[in-house]
């Protein structure tokens, strides 16, 4: 998705990743209409395995998502990169922001332990700790996503790495719940006016 | 401090299932949680547990996680306020 008009400003969004993208998804297109309005042209690829992307999922990896994202930002000749969520796990080498950064064991975490649950439901006994040793042998299925051992094992460690061109902006800064917590997906426009305005504000500064 | 465990919870389900200011207020120890709350399905389970953890510091096991934790606010609430007592 994308609003382009040849503007000299130019930014890629990485969208959030797995269960959160849903979530995410209609608050981040909300966001980049926003800023088209002010002025900025948007992109929002989707990564690959993931979203319309038809390449298989299970032969992915944070790295290749990070390539994925900076051959998306060349092609775009996209001048700063908005992250949202755990996408700034994966971002390009850019300026820019990450809102709300997650750690790759804490989506991680939660996938395993949303697996447990829904064992237990069909009465069967999984453990987060057992099934994040299955994955880190021989990959393992999680949120409905085939993810590979070398998936697992390069996600488990992903932090956001520190850098002087990306700036973090805390949900504190854009109030209210994070709609990431959302059991269903869910919008909240003053949100996106907050989070559109820091990144519009940043660009014109 | 146990009054600030019940807030801290409600605004944790509130958060989670987006409810409007002030509605999680009316929520009693028998109101039911997961199997009467169709948005509460396994991966917000998962994400509901883990914002438990942050919020209050606590650490939920595997083998905690069973119907009976989260049938109804009163018996989730009990088990958060056992975990920090």
């Amino acid at each position: 998705m994308c609003a382009d008009q040849g503007r000299t400003r130019r930014l890629l969004l990485v969208p959030a990743l797995f269960d959160e993208a849903n979530r995410m998804r209609r608050f981040t297109v909300e966001v980049m209409r926003r800023l088209d309005v002010a002025g900025i042209d948007c992109f929002l690829p989707d990564l690959p395995g993931c979203g319309e992307s038809v390449a298989p999922i299970e032969a992915q990896t944070p790295a290749g998502w990070r390539m994925a994202m900076t051959a998306a930002a060349r092609h775009f000749a996209a001048s700063h990169v908005l992250a949202i969520r755990g996408g700034a796990l994966v971002m390009p080498e850019l300026p820019g922001w990450a809102y709300a950064p997650a750690k790759g064991a804490g989506l991680l975490r939660q996938m395993l332990r949303g697996r447990v649950v829904a064992a237990k439901e069909a009465g069967r006994e999984e453990s987060t700790e057992g099934l994040l040793q299955l994955g880190l042998t021989g990959g393992i299925e999680l949120a409905g996503y085939r993810l590979s051992s070398d998936f697992i094992a390069q996600f488990h460690n992903l932090e956001l790495h520190s850098s002087e061109m990306i700036s973090t902006i805390d949900q504190a800064m854009i109030g209210g719940p994070g709609l990431w917590l959302r059991a269903e997906p869910g919008e909240d426009a003053a949100q996106a006016d907050a989070l559109a305005a820091a990144v519009a504000v940043g660009l014109a500064a | 401090m146990s009054d600030t465990i019940d807030q801290t919870l409600r605004a944790i389900l509130s958060d989670v299932l987006g409810l409007k200011p002030g509605q999680a207020a009316g929520f009693t120890a028998d109101t039911g949680l997961f199997g009467h709350l169709p948005e509460l399905d396994s991966m917000a389970v998962a994400g509901l547990l883990t914002e438990i953890e942050d919020r209050l510091g606590i650490v939920i096991e595997d083998d905690e996680v069973d119907g009976e934790l989260l049938e109804t606010y009163g018996g989730l609430l009990s088990f958060c306020q056992k975990k920090l007592g």
